[in-house]
């Protein structure tokens, strides 16, 4: 039975993969070339490549993309900051955690772009609105992993840093911070995937003012500009993947010493 | 990998499980102690958000923000009032209920499939998962403006983004269960002379299940997140709407009204699949 076996992890070289994107643009360029659908709309492939080259000569892009960015950082630290003091909180004090825990899961419900009209209300269509989006996109996944992996610290673990002599300090940095890192490496990485998520429907609502990736492909929207709104399509998707790369090999180096396999 | 919301608790399962009553009592004290500490924990829910609540009220009675943009709790709670009793809140609300019903039911048994046939045959996998991961990488609401682009911001743009919003999760969790079943389950199973069709019903697709429920209910969640965002940006109708025609007819009582329906829809959409994923999994607690 093939579900028997192990899988091997996927070797780079194993060019089976590429095999369905391939022929997907085969049918791409095939359809467009020869004129069966209406190519204002499926823009031919080489026509995107064009617009790429083009708009990331002009530097257009690549400054929207600086600026996306940018505003995604701050939110994610500043989101993710509250967070994990959050979660910390809730998860180490029993009273916090009656008081507040019941509307933070309540709140959590919502879907997260209902806030977003609101935030906008107050604090106007600039980048305060949108980098307390983003921070709030972060914040939740953040805020619950903490709590959940400080919850985790087992009773039989506290009673040995309670056999130890351990202060209220020690065990804080000792015992609980680090039996819930990798709890909280999760959360971030969510957040971190999050925000992005958050930076970019920020910036398609609020769009019209401002730079930003999402942004410059609202604006394609608005032109009619197929190849504009591919390429920018293909930008965001590359930065989340990269943003994904990231905090995977920062993941995998800081929590190291947990060993292979839990 | 990891990136992607794969088997991960959610806190309520966590927290709304009462905490386990002292187990030397008897019958009785047990059972009155546990009301008791149920009891204070329901009671000490309310004082956070009455303060928040009470500050609302204040902020508003002493106009610390203009009414247009901070509405005293009253008025939001006659519009919703308003809004229930002239039908303009249902209507929507059954719209939105709809469309995130269509584009999960979709979204979902597609991903479903694809887990499935990803999980069970290796070829396809290699064939077919590089491509998966992909798709999966761009947000869903990447995705919307070439959309709207082709196929326009009708019902069919709504379906398609919140099918995509609830497939990933579905499919990523589906063969990752899948993959993850034990080998020894499988082991004693082959002890057992089990049919290959055995195999699967009686072994695998059990012991995958918990994970491919968590699946879905990541599915359903995303696909009400991806509902909100596409109707704020393009629709004509649902909540999505409301919210963003009273955020531009600066009737921030209309959106706080249609904001806490969205709340409370979402989260009764995440108690229902936790009912039933209690009611599914039940056998593993005999097992255990």
């Amino acid at each position: 039975m093939s579900i028997l076996r192990k899988l091997p992890k996927l070797p780079v070289t194993d060019l089976r993969g590429v095999v369905l994107p391939l022929a997907f643009l085969a049918l791409w360029y095939g359809l467009t070339a020869l004129q069966l659908v209406n190519t204002k709309l499926i823009v031919p492939p080489g026509a995107v490549v064009a617009a790429a080259w083009q708009v990331i000569g002009s530097g257009q892009l690549l400054a929207g993309l600086q600026a996306s960015l940018a505003r995604d950082l701050a939110g994610f630290v500043a989101g993710s900051g509250a967070g994990i003091l959050f979660g910390l909180l809730l998860g180490v004090s029993p009273w916090a955690r009656r008081l507040a825990g019941p509307t933070f899961h309540t709140l959590k419900q919502i879907s997260l772009f209902a806030w977003l009209p609101l935030l906008s209300t107050w604090l106007g269509t600039g980048d305060a609105a949108k980098i307390l989006f983003i921070a709030l996109s972060a914040f939740y996944p953040v805020a619950l992993n903490t709590f959940e992996g400080v919850r985790g610290v087992t009773q039989a673990q506290l009673e040995v840093a309670h056999v130890l002599g351990f202060s209220r300090r020690q065990r804080a940095w000792r015992l609980v911070l680090p039996a819930a890192a990798p709890q909280i490496a999760i959360g971030l990485h969510l957040a971190l995937l999050y925000a992005w998520l958050a930076t970019i429907g920020a910036e398609y609502l609020l769009g019209s003012s401002g730079h930003g990736i999402g942004s410059v492909v609202i604006r394609g929207k608005a032109a009619f500009n197929v190849e504009l709104i591919i390429v920018g399509m293909l930008l965001i998707g590359v930065v989340g993947m990269a943003l994904n790369r990231a905090a995977s090999l920062v993941e995998a180096r800081l929590l190291h010493w947990r060993g292979p396999g839990r | 990998m990891s990136s992607l919301p794969v088997a991960r608790l959610s806190a309520d399962t966590a927290s709304s499980a009462p905490s386990a009553p002292p187990a030397r009592r008897h019958r009785g004290a047990r059972l009155r102690s546990w009301h008791d500490a149920a009891l204070r924990r329901f009671l000490l829910s309310w004082p956070f958000p009455l303060a928040v609540l009470l500050l609302w009220y204040l902020a508003a009675a002493w106009e610390w923000l203009p009414p247009q943009i901070l509405p005293p709790p009253a008025m939001v709670a006659a519009t919703f009032a308003d809004l229930v009793r002239s039908g303009e809140l249902p209507d929507n609300l059954w719209i939105s209920l709809w469309r995130v019903l269509a584009g999960f039911m979709a979204g979902a048994s597609g991903g479903l499939a694809l887990g499935v046939l990803m999980g069970l045959s290796p070829r396809a996998r290699d064939y077919l998962y590089p491509s998966f991961r992909m798709v999966a990488q761009v947000p869903s609401i990447g995705w919307l403006p070439l959309l709207m682009m082709l196929v326009g911001i009708g019902e069919a743009l709504k379906i398609i983004l919140i099918a995509k919003a609830a497939f990933v999760p579905v499919a990523l969790n589906t063969y990752q269960g899948l993959r993850n079943v034990p080998t020894r389950f499988i082991d004693v199973a082959r002890v057992y002379r089990f049919t290959r069709w055995q195999l699967l019903a009686r072994v695998v697709l059990p012991a995958a299940l918990p994970q491919v429920w968590n699946g879905i209910r990541y599915g359903l969640t995303h696909a009400w997140l991806a509902l909100v965002a596409v109707e704020l940006l393009a629709s004509s109708e649902g909540l999505g709407f409301m919210i963003v025609y009273g955020r531009q007819l600066y009737q921030l009582d209309v959106v706080l009204a249609a904001v806490v329906v969205v709340g409370a829809v979402g989260y009764v959409l995440d108690k229902l699949l936790a009912l039933v994923e209690q009611r599914l999994l039940r056998w593993r607690q005999d097992t255990h």
